[in-house]
C-alpha cells in the first residue's frame, strides 16, 4: 500500500481536528476536536510502525500510550469543564476572557451567574 | 502487493488500497460533520462513525491490536464520557446557531494553510514509499504484548501511575465545593455554585438526551 | 624620627585634622577649635624641624629626595616623591606659621558662626594640600594638591553664600582658575612625555641632558595655569571678586599661600621656562602688565580688602617678573616676606572692618579715632603698608630690592642664570624681559606707595563729625596673631645674608642704584598721595557719607558679612564708591573709572566667554526641548501606540490566540521546508 495514503489520511483529520479546535464554541466540542488530532497522530504512529517494521514496535506501543494518555485527558478535560459550568454557568471557550485586559471603568463583568442556584431555587 | 516498486502506482491501486481509500473518505467525512454540525450531540455521534473508521484503517494496516483498543476506550468509553459531558452541562439538544465561535474563517484558513503545506511536505516526501502488508502481522495481540511487556513494561507501569493521578483528580475536581454545609445548603454569597439539587436536575436532560437517541 | 618621615607628617596632619573635623565637627563641638589648631600648630612646628635639619642647599646636606611607588600606573610612573631643597623648607615655614596664625584669628573672628566647623576643616585641609604642593617631588602628586586648594578656596569663598556677592565671587574663582587649569594639565603631559617620568629631579636632568623638544609650549601651557593660580593678567579677575570670602580666609588662601603656589610652581621648574627665551619675556611681559595695571586699580577701589586684593596681585607681579629674569631665589625672597606681611594686613584689616563697620574707604575717612581704638591693629598695619611700599628697613624692602636688582642685572646683560645643582644649557635671559620688568616694577614701586599711603590715611586719619562706633574689645586672640606676624614683617630683611645659601647662592642683598631709585619713587608716591588727601580733606568733611553696620556683641565676622552685603546696595558697585573727597580720585583723574572695575576685563570677558558660552547654553536648551525632547516624546507616544494597538489584539479568547499561534508556526515551517529543501534560498 502507499505511505502517502494514512499520511495524508492523517494529514487531513489532523487539520480538521484543528479547524474543530480553533472554530469550535463549546468547550466540549473542543475536546472532540483534540481526539480527532490525537487519533490522526496515532494513525500516523501505526502506518510508519507498519513500513518500517520495527522490532520493537515502538509505533504500536506509543499508540497505545497515547491512547491511554488521551483518555486520562478526557476525564481531566471533562472535569475541568464541569467545573467551569458549575461556576460561570457556560462553557462556552471564547465567553472565558477574564484574563484579557479591560480599560480602566468596565472592569465589572456582568454578574456570575449561577445556574445551579437558580435550580435549587426551582427545586425548592 | 508485490514488492516490486516499480509495480506500483496511483493508477493501479490495489484492493487494500481501495478499500482503506474508501474508509478513509468515510472517516474524513465523518470528521467534518463533527466539527461543522450545528447539533451537539450529533457531533458526538458523528465522532464515534469517525473514530470508528480509524479503528477499520488501524486492522486494514494490520494493526488488529491497536484496532480493538480502539473501539473499546475511544468508541467505548470516551465517547460516552464525551456525552455525559455534554449532558452535565445542558448542552442544548437541537440546532444551536452559535455552535461556532467569531473566528471560524480564521480557523477555516489556518486550517486550509496546514492542510495544504502538510499534504504538499508529506506528499513530497514519501510519494516513493510502499508499506509492504504481506508476511506476519504487524499488531497481532501477540506480537504487542510481546514487544509491550518485554520492551516497554517501565513506561507501561508509569502509565498506570498516570491514569490513577488522573482518576483522582477528575474526581477531586469534579466533586462538589469543600466549603458547603454539612446540609449541603449553598452558603449564600460564597461565589461558588453548589446546588444540592443538580445530580437530580440532570434527570430530564438524561431522558431527553435518551429520546434524541 | 627620620627627616622623611617628619616631611610626611607634614602634610598629613592638617589632612587628619580636616576629616575629623569634619566628622566630628557637629556632634562634638568642643573638639572642633582644638581639631582645627593644633595638627596644623605641629606641622608648622615640623616645617621648621625639616627645615632646620635640611639646613639649606650650600651649607647642608643638599635637597632631600625620597620616593614611594604605590602602584604601576601605565607608562608614565606616578610616585610618592618628596623633594625638599630650600625653597620647598622655607615655604613650607611660611605655609605653616601662616595658616597656623589664621586658624587661632579664626577661633576669634568666626565666633559665633553656626558653620564654623566645616570652615576649620576646609582650611585644614586647604593647609594640607598647599603642604603638599610645597614637598611634592612628582608633579602628579602636585597636581593633586594644587587642585585641592582650587576646591577649598571654592567653598571658602562662598563662606558667606548668603549673599550674592560671595556665591558669584566662588563661582568665578572656580572656573577662571579652571580655566588655566585646563592648559595646565596638558602642559604637565606635554612635559612629562618628553621627560618621561613626572619626577621634579627626572624633568630637570632631562631639560639639563636637552631632551625637553618643545620648552616653548610646555612652558606657555603651564603658564596659563599659574597665571590662574596666582592671579596674574589676564587671568587675575577672579582674585578681587574673591574677597567676599571671610577675612582669615583672604589672608591664607588669597594672599600668603595659594596665590603663591603658581609663583613656587615657577621657580621649582625654572630650568623649564629659562629653556625657552619666549616664555620668559611672555612672563616678563605678564608680569609688567599685572603690576602696573593692578598698581592702578587698587588706587581706585574703596573696599579696603579689595585694595590689599589688587595689591596681592602687583606683589605677585614683582614675584613673576623674578622669575622672568631668571632669579628665582629673589622670586621666593619676595614671597616669604610678602606672605608675611600680606597675611598680617588682611588679618589687620580683618579687625579695622570689625572696628569700623564697615569696608568702605570712604566710609572710614569719615569716622574720627579708629586709630586709637585699636592701637595694636594701627601699629602693625603701618609697619606692614611701609614693608609694602618697600620702605626700609622692613621686610619688603630687601625682597623687593633683591627683584629690582636681578631685573638690572638682567637688562644690562649681567645676568647668569645660577641655579643651584643644575648644571646644563639654557639660554640667557633676554635683556629686554629685564627692562620690562626693571620699568614695570620702578613705576609700581611708586604706585605701590600711594595707594599704600591712601589705604592708610583713609582708614587711620578720617575725619568727620562721626565718632568711630564702639564695638567693644577686639578678641585676644586676634591681637596677638598681628603682633606674631608683625616680626616677620618688621626684621624679615635682616636673613637677606643668610638666604643665598638656601637659594641658589645668588646674592639677595640690596644694590645701592635700585635701593636709592625704588625708595625715592615709593617716598614720591607717599608724599604726593599725602598732598592730595590735604586737598580733598575739607571735601571730606561737607559730604558724608557711608553706611556703618554696629553689631558691639556679635562676633567680627557678622560685621563683615553684613558691610559685604550692604556695600552694592548703598555704593551702587563692589569696587568702587562715589565719593569726591578721595585722594586717588584726585591722582587718576580720568583713569579712575575704568580702574574701579579692573580696566573693564569683566567686560571683555563677558563679551568674549560669557556670552558666547550662555548663547550656546541658550542653543543646547533649545535642541534638548524642542529637537531631543521631541524624539523622546515620539518614542513614548509611539510605544503607547503600538501598546494600544497590540492590546487590542489581546481579548481573552483562547482560540484566537492559539489560531495566531499556529498561523505563526505554520509561516515557521513554510520558511523552515523551504530553506532545508533549497527552493527558497
Amino acid at each position: 500500500m502507499h505511505l502517502a495514503y494514512p499520511a495524508v489520511l492523517a494529514v487531513l483529520l489532523f487539520c480538521v481536528g484543528l479547524y474543530g479546535v480553533l472554530a469550535r464554541r463549546n468547550a466540549i466540542l473542543v475536546l472532540m476536536s483534540v481526539e480527532l488530532m490525537l487519533n490522526a497522530v496515532n494513525l500516523n504512529l501505526v502506518a510508519f510502525d507498519v513500513w518500517l517494521r520495527d522490532t520493537l514496535h515502538a509505533g504500536q506501543a506509543l499508540t497505545l500510550f497515547t491512547i491511554a494518555v488521551a483518555a486520562a485527558e478526557i476525564g481531566i478535560g471533562l472535569a475541568i469543564v464541569l467545573l467551569v459550568y458549575r461556576n460561570r454557568g457556560s462553557s462556552d471557550v471564547d465567553k472565558l476572557t477574564d484574563l484579557a485586559e479591560r480599560p480602566a471603568g468596565d472592569g465589572a463583568d456582568e454578574p456570575p451567574h449561577h445556574p445551579s442556584d437558580q435550580q435549587a431555587e426551582a427545586a425548592a | 502487493m508485490t514488492l516490486a516498486a516499480a509495480s506500483h502506482g496511483f493508477l493501479t491501486p490495489s484492493g487494500v488500497e481501495i478499500a482503506f481509500l474508501l474508509v478513509g473518505l468515510v472517516t474524513l467525512g465523518a470528521a467534518v460533520v463533527t466539527v461543522t454540525t450545528k447539533q451537539l450531540v450529533h457531533a458526538a455521534l458523528w465522532l464515534v462513525v469517525a473514530l470508528g473508521g480509524i479503528a477499520v484503517e488501524y486492522l486494514l494496516l494490520t494493526a488488529e491490536f491497536i484496532a480493538w483498543v480502539q473501539v473499546l476506550i475511544y468508541v467505548g468509553s470516551v465517547v460516552v464520557l464525551l456525552l455525559f459531558g455534554l449532558m452535565l452541562t445542558k448542552a442544548p439538544i437541537g440546532r444551536s446557531p452559535d455552535a461556532d465561535s467569531g473566528n471560524r474563517w480564521a480557523a477555516l484558513l489556518v486550517a486550509l494553510a496546514s492542510a495544504a503545506v502538510l499534504v504538499w511536505v508529506v506528499v513530497d516526501a514519501f510519494r516513493a514509499s510502499w508499506i509492504d502488508l504481506d508476511g506476519a502481522a504487524q499488531g497481532s495481540t501477540e506480537v504487542s504484548g510481546r514487544s509491550l511487556f518485554q520492551h516497554w513494561v517501565l513506561p507501561f507501569e508509569a502509565l498506570s501511575v498516570l491514569l490513577l493521578a488522573a482518576l483522582v483528580g477528575a474526581i477531586v475536581l469534579s466533586r462538589r465545593g469543600g466549603e458547603d454545609t454539612p446540609d449541603g445548603r449553598a452558603v449564600p454569597g460564597n461565589g461558588h455554585a453548589a446546588a444540592p439539587g443538580a445530580a437530580a436536575s440532570t434527570g430530564p436532560d438524561s431522558a431527553r438526551r435518551e429520546g434524541q437517541r | 624620627m627620620t627627616t622623611t618621615t617628619t616631611a610626611v607628617l607634614v602634610p598629613l596632619l592638617p589632612f587628619l585634622g580636616a576629616a575629623f573635623g569634619l566628622l566630628l565637627g557637629r556632634r562634638a563641638p568642643g573638639f572642633v577649635r582644638p581639631l582645627a589648631v593644633l595638627p596644623t600648630l605641629a606641622a608648622a612646628v615640623l616645617t621648621v624641624v625639616v627645615a632646620a635639619r635640611q639646613g639649606g642647599g650650600a651649607g647642608g646636606k643638599g635637597p632631600i629626595d625620597a620616593a614611594t611607588q604605590l602602584t604601576p600606573t601605565g607608562s608614565v610612573p606616578i610616585e610618592l616623591a618628596l623633594h625638599i631643597d630650600g625653597f620647598a623648607a622655607l615655604v613650607a615655614v611660611l605655609v605653616g606659621i601662616v595658616a597656623t596664625c589664621v586658624q587661632v584669628y579664626s577661633t576669634g573672628y568666626l565666633r559665633d558662626d553656626p558653620r564654623y566647623a566645616s570652615y576649620a576643616a576646609l582650611v585644614s585641609l586647604f593647609t594640607s594640600a598647599m603642604l603638599l604642593v610645597v614637598y611634592s617631588g612628582d608633579l602628579m602628586v602636585l597636581l593633586v594638591g594644587w587642585e585641592i586648594m582650587g576646591i577649598c578656596s571654592y567653598f571658602l569663598v562662598g563662606h558667606y553664600w548668603e549673599t550674592e556677592a560671595a556665591r558669584s565671587a566662588s563661582l568665578k574663582a572656580f572656573l577662571v582658575t579652571k580655566l588655566g587649569d585646563v592648559p595646565f594639565l596638558f602642559g604637565l603631559f606635554a612635559l612629562a612625555t618628553d621627560a618621561g617620568t613626572f619626577r621634579i629631579t627626572g624633568i630637570l636632568n632631562a631639560v639639563a641632558g636637552g631632551h625637553l623638544h618643545h620648552p616653548t609650549l610646555v612652558a606657555l601651557l603651564l603658564l596659563a595655569g599659574v597665571a590662574g593660580k596666582s592671579a596674574q593678567f589676564p587671568l587675575h579677575t577672579w582674585l578681587p571678586d574673591a574677597m567676599a570670602g571671610p577675612t582669615p580666609v583672604s589672608a591664607l588662601i588669597h594672599a600668603a599661600t595659594m596665590v603663591a603656589a603658581g609663583v613656587y610652581f615657577i621657580a621649582r621648574l625654572l630650568p623649564v621656562f629659562a629653556a625657552s627665551a619666549a616664555a620668559l619675556v611672555v612672563l616678563a611681559v605678564m608680569a609688567a602688565v599685572t603690576m602696573v595695571g593692578s598698581a592702578l586699580a587698587a588706587l581706585a577701589q574703596d573696599d579696603i580688602k579689595r585694595v590689599l586684593a589688587y595689591s596681592t596681585v602687583g606683589q605677585l607681579g614683582y614675584m613673576t617678573g623674578a622669575l622672568a629674569v631668571g632669579d628665582r631665589g629673589a622670586a621666593v625672597f619676595h614671597l616669604l616676606s610678602h606672605g608675611a606681611f600680606k597675611a598680617l594686613l588682611f588679618l589687620g584689616a580683618g579687625v579695622i572692618i570689625h572696628a569700623a563697620g564697615t569696608n568702605s574707604l570712604a566710609a572710614m575717612s569719615r569716622m574720627r579715632g579708629l586709630s586709637k581704638r585699636i592701637p595694636d591693629a594701627f601699629w602693625t598695619v603701618t609697619v606692614a603698608l611701609l614693608a609694602l611700599a618697600a620702605i626700609p628697613p622692613f621686610a619688603g624692602f630687601f625682597s623687593k630690592e633683591a627683584v629690582l636688582g636681578a631685573a638690572e642685572h638682567a637688562a644690562t646683560g649681567e645676568a647668569h642664570l645660577a641655579l643651584d645643582g643644575f648644571h646644563g644649557h639654557l639660554g640667557s635671559v633676554p635683556s629686554a624681559a629685564g627692562w620690562t620688568v626693571l620699568i614695570a616694577g620702578l613705576i609700581t614701586a611708586l604706585l605701590t606707595a600711594a595707594y599704600a599711603t591712601r589705604l592708610w590715611l583713609l582708614a587711620f586719619f578720617g575725619r568727620g563729625p562721626q565718632e568711630a562706633p564702639d564695638h567693644g574689645k577686639q578678641p585676644l586672640v586676634m591681637n596677638a596673631v598681628l603682633w606674631v606676624l608683625f616680626i616677620p614683617t618688621a626684621a624679615f630683611g635682616i636673613a637677606a645674608p643668610a638666604l643665598p645659601e638656601w637659594f641658589d647662592g645668588s646674592e639677595l642683598t640690596p644694590t645701592l642704584v635700585t635701593s636709592v631709585l625704588g625708595t625715592g619713587l615709593a617716598l614720591a608716591g607717599a608724599l604726593i598721595m599725602y598732598g592730595a588727601w590735604r586737598h580733598t580733606a575739607a571735601v571730606a568733611a561737607r559730604r558724608p557719607m557711608g553706611a556703618v553696620a554696629v553689631d558691639p556683641d556679635a562676633a567680627p565676622a557678622v560685621s563683615e558679612e553684613e558691610a559685604i552685603a550692604t556695600h552694592a546696595p548703598a555704593y551702587g558697585d563692589n569696587a568702587g564708591a562715589p565719593d569726591p573727597a578721595d585722594p586717588g580720585r584726585l591722582l587718576l583723574g580720568p583713569l579712575h573709572a575704568p580702574a574701579t572695575c579692573g580696566f573693564h576685563l569683566d567686560a571683555v570677558y563677558t563679551t568674549l566667554f560669557v556670552r558666547p558660552v550662555r548663547a550656546a547654553a541658550r542653543l543646547v536648551r533649545f535642541l534638548d526641548r524642542e529637537v531631543v525632547d521631541t524624539y523622546v516624546h515620539g518614542a513614548g507616544t509611539g510605544a503607547r501606540w503600538l501598546g494600544t494597538a497590540v492590546r487590542r489584539a489581546q481579548t481573552g479568547n483562547v482560540q484566537t490566540y492559539l489560531g495566531a499561534l499556529l498561523a505563526g508556526s505554520l509561516v515557521l515551517a513554510v520558511a523552515a521546508v523551504l530553506v532545508a529543501t533549497g527552493t527558497g534560498a
